[in-house]
């Protein structure tokens, strides 16, 4: 159960490069446009924004294929950009239109899409750690070599399910990889004042499960560790449980101020910021130009301007729909 | 149709044994049910036939384990998860109801959930408060679950053939005191619909509406006041989510008067939903007020005498039915 960097290998490719770079900035992207629209009261009920936090998703995503599931959290939005959503059924969901991916049943803290593995953000924190026990069950009990990433975090840590279903995991050896997004906050209440240990990857120890932790403002980091924990699993050895330290750059939602959060701090975790981490990666580790950069974030930018363009332009949902419905239940 | 008598929990095992057969996604997990093959037999050979990535057993983790069916369901397995006591099924509550219930809305429709728990309540024998609950209406409460709870072989095989291969969140609540008793059931693919209510007995004078091991008792009453010349019209709705209404009010239009029976306690229950179902839909073809007799508001006791006083014994519901008669 160490600390050091993993084996992987070879650098990665720039194709992955170029995918983690473009998933940090669009999450980045979309989140910032995201917010403007919910000042402006285009986009209602709860946002809990993924800024500062976008490398965990990114590196993770990048290092998993086809066929692998995913379960995410109230902090969502990021998730689903990595996993590679379309944007614009993202953007319609949020602004309750019917082109949303869950038609504007569901919104940010449900945006799922079943069809790709994206078991879904979920409301209710921790919850996804016993659901995505269950998807990578699922994929054991028909002989598939698919992952199953559940997406936690430090709050989610303290419900009960956390030791419940990681134990589960790991008495039927299932692929699955538990990635506690660690950004210090349940809401507003410390990691200090939820547990003595700290350190929450330690608890996946007492278990019996492989347990690493790993620089979450590090896309690259995040994406090794995770890469070789999901290889891990498709031999046999998961589940793996990976604590990616990270911190958010505002409060828990919107309209949290985050007064709680120490100046210093934030100034601390914004300077080692993972977009420009996994520009800099795309830059260094790759031959991509500076001009090749910049298209890729002019592309995201109109993607977003598009999304946008698209949920705003889409019919509301009528109520009639909403009735018919209903007569299933 | 030909057919064999057989245990209730006999036919249970041959709905999920048949389903397994036919099913490759369709497995099983709970508490003592794989080796052990159930503390009441249902999963027994189970184990040996299909091995134990299908059959297999879990530490005590409700919550994980109906949040593991849950998820396995939503990737498109079809998952069994059976609990020991629906009263332990409490500890799972965030997974059936924020979970199994919701994702289907939340996903707009294209997220569906095809997970069944299997569980068993009810008194007897004095376990006590905390292993003798009829939870029903906790479930029924919920919009997005099914709430199926058999009385018969029969309908305990057709109907849990039928869970598993529907695609929403099944409740499946069995009757610790059932799984001995016995009854026909039909040869061959035998599958039973939610939503379709089952004439246990035909009647004029009075329907009386019960579901779960209050039918028997029930049966027991009516052949009993058939003596004192009073016919007995039994209904079983099988499912109470979705509910046949449709049988319910016909059944009501030929007697006028209605008695509804349940285990569980009175206050905010399932019968207290139907009669206002009732009185809503028949009101003028009512000759009486609508009984029901319903356990005891309070904890199931452990005293043997104690228990049988919480909940409706065959006196109570003869006495409550010829009231209903007088009326």
């Amino acid at each position: 159960m160490t600390q050091a960097p993993p084996a992987v290998g070879n650098a990665p490719s720039r194709d992955i490069l170029e995918k983690i770079f473009r998933m940090t900035f669009a999450i980045r992207q979309f989140e910032a446009e995201g917010i403007k629209l919910y000042r402006q009261g285009l986009i209602r009920g709860y946002f809990h924004p993924y800024l500062g936090q976008e490398g965990i998703a990114a590196g993770a995503c990048a290092a998993l294929r086809k066929g692998d599931y995913i379960a995410s959290t109230h902090r969502g939005h990021g998730h689903c950009i990595a996993w590679g959503a379309e944007i614009s059924k993202m953007m319609a969901e949020l602004l309750q239109k019917r082109t949303g991916y869950c038609r504007g049943y569901g919104g940010s803290m449900h945006i799922a899409d079943v069809t790709t593995g994206n078991l879904g953000a979920n409301g209710i924190v921790g919850a996804g750690t016993p659901l995505g026990v269950g998807a990578a069950l699922a994929s054991q009990v028909r002989g598939s070599d698919a992952v199953t990433v559940t997406f936690s975090t430090d709050g989610g840590s303290n419900n009960g399910t956390f030791m419940e279903a990681l134990n589960l995991a790991a008495i039927w050896n299932l692929n699955f990889i538990l990635l506690i997004e660690n950004n210090q906050y349940a809401v507003s209440t410390t990691i200090e004042e939820s547990t003595r240990a700290t350190d929450l990857y330690k608890r996946g120890e007492a278990l019996g499960v492989e347990s690493h932790k790993v620089d979450g403002n590090n896309p690259l980091a995040v994406y090794d560790r995770v890469k070789d924990a999901a290889e891990k699993c498709r031999t046999g050895k998961g589940p793996i449980l990976i604590e990616a330290k990270t911190y958010r750059h505002m409060g828990h939602h919107v309209n949290d101020p985050g007064k709680y959060m120490p100046a210093e701090k934030l100034a601390y975790y914004k300077g080692r910021d993972p977009v420009d981490a996994a520009r800099k990666s795309l830059s260094d580790m790759s031959d991509a130009t500076d001009a090749e950069i910049k298209a890729i974030e002019a592309s995201v930018i109109k993607e977003i301007a598009d999304a946008i363009e698209f949920a705003v332009n889409s019919d509301e949902i009528k109520v009639e729909e909403f009735r018919q419905f209903a007569d299933v239940y | 149709m030909s057919g064999k008598e057989m245990m209730y929990r006999d036919a249970l095992r041959e709905a999920i044994d048949e389903e397994m057969e036919r099913n490759r996604e369709v497995f099983i997990i709970g508490e003592g049910i794989a080796e052990r093959g159930g503390s009441y037999k249902v999963t027994e050979g189970l184990l040996a036939k299909y091995g134990k990535l299908r059959v297999r057993d879990t530490p005590i983790s409700e919550a994980s384990m109906i949040g593991a069916g849950v998820g396995a369901a939503i990737a498109g397995g079809r998952p069994i998860v059976e609990i020991l006591y629906i009263d332990f099924s409490m500890l799972g509550m965030d997974q059936i109801v924020n979970q199994a219930a919701k994702f289907r809305l939340m996903t707009g429709g294209h997220g569906r959930v095809p997970f069944v728990m299997r569980t068993q309540g009810g008194t007897g024998g004095g376990v006590a408060a905390q292993h003798s609950q009829s939870l029903e209406a906790l479930f029924y409460h919920i919009p997005g679950l099914k709430v199926v709870m058999p009385s018969a072989p029969a309908d305990a095989k057709g109907l849990l053939k039928y869970a598993l291969r529907q695609d929403d969140p099944v409740m499946f609540l069995e009757h610790k005191h059932l799984y001995m008793t016995k009854g026909m059931v039909p040869n061959g693919e035998h599958i039973v619909e939610f939503g379709r209510g089952d004439i246990k007995r035909a009647g004029k004078d009075v329907t009386v509406i019960a579901w779960s091991n209050m039918i028997p008792r029930t049966l027991q009453a009516a052949q009993e006041l058939e003596a004192e010349g009073i016919s007995i019209e039994v209904i079983d709705p099988r499912t109470l989510v979705p509910l046949d209404l449709p049988m319910i009010l016909t059944s009501v239009a030929k007697t006028n008067r209605v008695l509804i029976v349940q285990e569980a306690v009175r206050r905010g229950g399932v019968a207290s939903d139907i009669a206002s179902l009732i009185q809503e839909h028949a009101f003028y073809d009512l000759d009486a007020p609508i009984g029901i007799v319903a356990g005891l508001n309070i904890p199931v006791p452990f005293n043997l005498e104690l228990e049988k006083a919480s909940v409706p014994q065959l006196d109570d519901i003869k006495a409550a039915v010829r009231k209903i008669v007088a009326h």
